[in-house]
Order: C-alpha cells, then structure tokens, then sequence
C-alpha cells in the first residue's frame, strides 16, 4: 500500500518538473520562460520530498522530517532567484515578444 | 507597524522560532538534549547578531499570519496546475504583459513577502519594486511605490490588481499592522 502512495506520488512530481522543464523549451521570450521553473517545479519538488518522507519513514527506524527543510528553503528561494533573473533581464532591456501588453510599465532603472 | 519587541532578550521571535525548528529538523529528533541545545542557539544567536541586523517589524496577528500561510500554500497548489495548463497548451494564445501594482505597504519586509507570495501564485512573476530600491531610504520618502508583475496570460488588468490587493495585500497590512 505504501509503495503504491509513494509510486503515485513520485510520478506527479515527475510530471510536474518535467512540464516545468517543457515550458524552458517551448515559451517564446525569456519573461514567459521564468513561470515554467518558478511554479511548476514547486509542487513537483514539494510530492517527490512527500515520497522520500513516507519512503525513509516507513523504511527506516523512526520518522524522517529533514525534507521539510529542503522544501521550505526552496519555497524561500525560487521567488527571490527568480526576481534576480527578470530584475537582470530587465536591466538588460531584453526583448519581449510582440504582443506583450504593457511594455510602457518598465521604467528606466538609473 | 512595530519594530521592538517587548522583551530584551528576545529581539526578534520569528528568527528565534525558525532557529529552533530548523535545528530540531536538522537533527531529525526531538530529543531532551537538542531541544536544550535548541533553545540556548534560538537564544543566543539573535542575542549576538542584533546590532548588526536592521529592525524588522513585527509579527502583530501571529493567528491570521498563519491563515494566510495556508492560503498561500493552496493558491501554490492551484498556481502549479494553472501554469501547467497554460504551459502545455498553444503559444499562440498566450498573451503576456507587463502590470505595475500600486502598493498601500511602505516597509521593505511586507514588500519582499508580498512579492515572493506573487511570485508562486498563478501565472504571475514579480519582476521589480519602484522606485528602485537604491534610490530609496526606509522611513524618509513617502513616494507611493509599485510592484511591476509579469503575467503569462493577461486578460484583465484591474480584476488582476484587484486580486492580488485584496487576497494578499489587504492580510500583510493587518498581519505587520502598517
């Protein structure tokens, strides 16, 4: 029974990263490549960590906890990456695609 | 908004009450002797590095911070399945844009926390705060500041600000109480 959870459990994490990792290839500009990484990977990241905790704790002798940390300090890092990289793009003046409402809202950074 | 807490020796609780979880954690045991040695480096630790670190405002509704963290962390479950959606579906029908978001918080720390929670929300990315933060000095300008966001699909900007304004604004202004 267990097995089966944490099977189910790796599997939507699996498809979550990898849909993660279809939106790197596949989005046209790089603003649009940012949300693939930033979103999908997070609850994809948070089921694989599920799997390993009920693995190690059913395996193992008492419970394992410790991949509560790696969730959380991915939780408080993916964001923060992630405004670095468009503050730089940004910064850049990289181009974004045509249709890109908006565009008017970027300021000039000083 | 808050900056000092009422006891000495405790300058800042959130820091104090992370330190002794993540220690707990790192171990991976509850044990008399690590919840010993996790009180004294829950203590001691921000005892030691409070000169150095700017005054954060305080945690005032500790109850409704925690309701919000739940929000958030559903909305990250929903987010995930959206974007998924939108990602896996035609470019072509995707419309981006770029929509600056104006803030009622004026303290850096809500901001950051507002910004992040932005970010692993649905379809959204925080992409900078205005005025730039270098040009600006906490406390001595009272510029009215913006948050630029990147959507992946905009369809309606203002139902959009309004969104993020009431369901994650309007909790850290009475969570920080400024």
């Amino acid at each position: 029974m267990t097995e089966w959870i944490i099977s189910i459990l790796l599997l939507i994490g699996g498809s979550f990263v990898l849909v993660g990792s279809i939106g790197l290839v596949k989005m046209p500009d790089f603003f649009m490549r940012l949300h693939g990484p930033t979103k999908a990977t997070t609850l994809g990241m948070a089921s694989l960590l599920t799997g390993a905790m009920i693995f190690f704790s059913t395996t193992e002798a008492g419970l394992s906890v410790k991949e509560i940390l790696i969730s959380l300090f991915l939780l408080l890092t993916a964001p923060i990456s992630a405004y670095m990289m468009i503050k730089s793009a940004i910064h850049h003046k990289l181009d974004s695609i045509e249709r890109t409402k908006g565009k008017g809202n970027i300021e000039d950074d000083v | 908004m808050q900056l000092e807490t009422r006891f000495k020796w405790l300058p800042a609780p959130v820091l104090s009450l992370l330190l002794f979880i993540v220690w707990l954690l790192l171990n991976n045991s509850v044990s008399a002797g690590h919840i010993v040695l996790a009180t004294i480096l829950a203590i001691v630790i921000p005892m030691a590095t409070n000169p150095f670190r700017e005054k954060q405002p305080l945690i005032i509704k500790p109850g409704l911070a925690l309701r919000h963290l739940m929000l958030v962390l559903f909305d990250i479950v929903t987010a995930n399945v959206q974007v998924a959606i939108l990602i896996l579906g035609p470019n072509k029908k995707l419309t981006p844009g770029f929509v600056k978001v104006p803030l009622d918080l004026t303290h850096s720390t809500p901001i950051t926390i507002l910004a992040s929670t932005v970010s692993l929300t649905p379809g959204t990315v925080s992409a900078e705060v205005y005025p730039c933060s270098e040009t600006f000095i906490e406390g001595k300008t009272s510029e009215q500041r913006f948050l630029l966001i990147h959507v992946l699909d905009l369809k309606d900007e203002q139902a959009l600000i309004n969104t993020i304004k009431q369901r994650y604004e309007a909790p850290l202004k009475e969570i920080f109480q400024c």
